[in-house]
């Protein structure tokens, strides 16, 4: 539970930190003449877009999923019956995919910004193909390791492995929901104004599942 | 963003934000069971909860009925007694306080009192309400399955929660972890809602500072809830596992009933981490909003600014961050390494100081105020007088070793009550009598009120002052029955007749209350839109009750902060916070706001 606790003080840290900087230097109870033609009122909100940090609060309560998730993965480590499974070499060609996929998703943000429609949607869908890819690679991966009599039954290394790759390829097909819908409107001609946010948020995902995949994936490797 | 010079009558859309595009239903369906309109999602969410309270409180009558006269009622058996015990502890604390804190008032208020026309994901709202629902159902349905509802206490504790000794270990529990489940994935969705409402669509002139301390306490709130939660979900996820394919991840090997089970080697201290580590700072999901709402009513009935504004949001986020940093004083007993002992009982005692930094504002904002007795008013002293209760005895069980002794004992059982169930209920109370004007346009009884709330308030002290006693004596919880203990004499069963009888009058009162709701709906006297001369935005809006969009044509402008009351030399005794400085006061900085935009 020490990086869980370590995880939650410091982004507590940081929530507290941000919110006491936005309200240390004030004097609520003063009243203030805007005028409302000219403006002239203090109290904006956030530059990002309403979705945009949505997604990032989102981001978040994942951040907090998994970094629980690994903290009982290294507690329950340590106890004696934690027998560690070997990884299948497959899991190296799902990471390749997964990289792959999120460079694509790149190149479509790269695109949408420089108003490329036809970049940008070649890059979307190379994106969602290679996350496909990752998808089946993993239940192919399952399907080895069950056949090699890594039951999830049988040892809690095993348990560990089916639950936290189960549920990051669930995160990520979350992801390939938002991404088929904005793909579908892609194909049907939308124009590229209306996308251009969806594909960022879309990029942005699939980098955060990312890195979150590259932990979980040393994490299983090193033990 | 430039400004362009406009008509002097023409309406002008915020410049910071736009203006949002308005849900508008189209079927009978659309505008009453799956709307997207925050107001009636609110009161979606709070009739489902109050329901599900109700059945809640019904359980601890019949917890009440067994413990005053053991063996009288033989309807309840010990298995149902523990079933009626764990149902009665998830239900309120989970599907009651924390869906009416943040599901009810987060809806009905964040919007209006920040000034914006709804929430920013209004149908991922509308999802987060039905996804509730679903869970309530499948909670209620676990009471008719073969075995009933799990028995394992609300803290769900294994290996015993999923053995098949327990009672509803087969069905009950499974499905009052997919219920959890479900609660969980329909809260995130509503607190999306309510962290990003506030942060992005206040009206022009809100600042974060001048925010009403009741939209500050649901914020904290549901930042800790968005955090904490994940944890019940990882843990039911694994407990689901263990139970269902047989995975040890909290199941020892152990033998039950003389048969050696399958598991082997899993720790349920990693659950009781797990779990301790989102309940503890659900009580403060649960806390935190009541102490924003009692600073409103307070400062409101008293005519006078809350004191000390900007230390009341600090100590809002201080404590917020401590409550990640203190679950294991619930594991005391569990047994751990000294240091850690020591440790969590150090972040433990420190979470009083900010805590007694919003007491002592309570109690300063009265201190010469222009005190209306009115009923929100008396829930909300009455609150500051059980809170204080409840959080002295916190410090007692806060230390480590004189946590040992009282650990699960009835003393535990008072002190938790009053903290985090009798002081936020008060607060619920007096909501309801402040708001109840604004969501339905008329008022709620005076004097049903005022026999509501003295009969409670004293009522709630008949049951919980005696039980600390008892714990004292040794009386342990979630026992059927302590006929034959040798330790505990028999004035306790006296003593346990007397609580329940207090309890069944307190449960019994409840009914006027509901009466009142009830009656004054049709009958009560008109409210007109501000019947409390209240400052903040809720109370300027164009109809009362509000409709959809909140503020008619206009959004409202804020100029002040929401505790402009009994300013020297004003008009009336309150500015509400759309009205503009007069004179003398700050004017437009053009150059400033050009660079801002």
């Amino acid at each position: 539970m020490t990086i869980s606790l370590i995880f939650m003080s410091a982004l507590m840290l940081v929530i507290a930190w941000w919110i006491i900087k936005q309200t240390v230097n004030t004097q609520p109870w003063e009243a203030e003449a805007g005028h409302p033609e000219i403006g002239g009122f203090s109290g904006r909100s956030l530059p990002q877009p309403n979705s945009k940090l949505g997604l990032f609060v989102f981001l978040a309560v994942v951040t907090s999923l998994f970094s629980l998730f690994i903290s009982a993965y290294m507690m329950r480590m340590e106890l004696g019956d934690w027998r560690p499974l070997s990884d299948p070499d497959l899991l190296w060609w799902n990471s390749a995919a997964l990289v792959f996929s999120s460079i694509a998703m790149q190149w479509a943000l790269i695109a949408a910004k420089k108003n490329q429609i036809e970049t940008m949607r070649n890059g979307m869908l190379i994106g969602g193909f290679f996350a496909i890819a990752f998808m089946a690679g993993q239940l192919i991966a399952w399907q080895q390791l069950i056949a090699s009599g890594y039951m999830a039954q049988s040892n809690p290394a095993n348990a560990f492995f089916y639950l936290i790759t189960g549920l990051h390829a669930l995160h990520l097909l979350g992801g390939l929901v938002v991404w088929s819908r904005t793909t579908i409107k892609l194909l049907a001609g939308a124009r590229l104004e209306q996308l251009r946010l969806s594909v960022e948020l879309c990029a942005f995902y699939w980098h955060f599942l990312l890195v979150i995949w590259v932990i979980l994936f040393s994490l299983l490797l090193s033990t | 963003m430039s400004n362009v010079a406009h008509d002097a009558h023409d309406y002008v859309p915020p410049v910071e934000i736009p203006e949002m595009e308005l849900y508008h239903p189209k079927t009978w369906l659309g505008k009453y069971v799956f709307c997207q309109d925050a107001k009636v999602i609110a009161i979606q969410y709070s009739v489902v909860a109050i329901g599900i309270g109700l059945v809640a409180l019904v359980m601890s009558l019949l917890i009440r009925v067994q413990l005053g006269w053991p063996g009288t009622f033989d309807f309840i058996d010990p298995a149902g007694y523990i079933q009626l015990v764990t149902m009665h502890g998830m239900i309120m604390v989970v599907y009651l306080l924390t869906a009416l804190f943040l599901g009810g008032f987060g809806n009905y208020l964040i919007p209006l009192m920040v000034g914006a026309r709804d929430m920013v994901f209004p149908f991922v709202n509308m999802l987060s309400f039905w996804i509730y629902f679903i869970a309530v159902l499948v909670l209620l349905a676990s009471l008719f399955v073969p075995g009933g509802p799990s028995g394992a206490g609300w803290t769900l504790y294994p290996p015993q929660a999923i053995l098949p000794g327990t009672p509803g270990s087969g069905t009950g529990i499974i499905l009052m972890l997919v219920s959890l489940s479900l609660f969980i994935v329909g809260f995130t969705m509503g607190g999306l809602n309510y962290v990003v409402t506030v942060l992005q669509a206040r009206t022009r002139g809100m600042t974060l500072m001048r925010m009403p301390l009741t939209v500050w306490g649901i914020f904290m709130a549901t930042v800790l809830a968005l955090l904490a939660f994940p944890a019940l979900l990882v843990a039911c996820i694994m407990m689901l596992l263990d139970a269902t394919i047989g995975t040890s991840f909290f199941m020892p090997a152990i033998v039950s009933m003389g048969q050696q089970l399958d598991y082997e080697g899993g720790s349920p201290i990693l659950f009781q981490h797990l779990f301790w580590f989102f309940g503890h700072p659900e009580v403060y999901i649960v806390a935190l909003p009541a102490f924003g709402i009692v600073s409103d009513l307070l400062s409101v009935h008293a005519r006078k600014n809350i004191f000390g504004y900007r230390m009341m949001v600090w100590a809002l986020v201080i404590i917020a961050a401590l409550s990640f940093v203190v679950w294991a004083h619930h594991m005391y007993v569990s047994g751990m390494n000294p240091y850690f002992g020591f440790f969590f009982a150090t972040t433990t005692l420190i979470i009083a100081v900010p805590t007694a930094i919003k007491v002592y504002n309570w109690v300063l904002t009265l201190w010469r105020g222009n005190i209306r007795l009115n009923v929100p008013m008396l829930f909300a002293i009455g609150f500051i007088f059980t809170f204080v209760n409840g959080g002295l005895t916190g410090l007692f069980l806060g230390n480590v070793t004189i946590d040992l002794p009282l650990s699960d004992t009835m003393f535990v059982v008072a002190h938790f009550h009053m903290v985090m169930a009798v002081s936020p209920i008060l607060v619920v109370f007096g909501a309801i009598y402040h708001w109840y004007p604004k969501i339905t346009g008329r008022m709620l009884d005076d004097t049903l009120g005022k026999f509501h709330f003295w009969t409670t308030f004293l009522g709630t002290y008949a049951i919980y002052y005696p039980m600390h006693y008892l714990g004292f004596l040794g009386v342990p919880r979630r026992y059927y029955s302590i006929e034959g203990t040798s330790f505990i004499p028999e004035s306790a069963a006296d003593l346990n007749v007397a609580i329940s009888i207090a309890a069944i009058f307190v449960g019994a009162v409840q009914l006027v209350f509901l009466y009142n709701l009830f009656v004054s709906y049709f009958r009560g006297k008109e409210a007109g839109p501000n019947p409390w001369e209240a400052t903040t935005l809720e109370w300027q809006t164009a109809d009362t009750p509000p409709k959809h969009g909140n503020f008619g044509e206009k959004l409202p402008l804020v100029y002040r902060w929401a505790y402009d009351f009994s300013v020297p030399g004003a008009e009336k005794d309150f500015i509400p916070q759309n009205v503009p400085p007069s004179v003398g006061a700050k004017t437009v900085d053009d150059e400033d706001y050009d660079q801002h935009s």
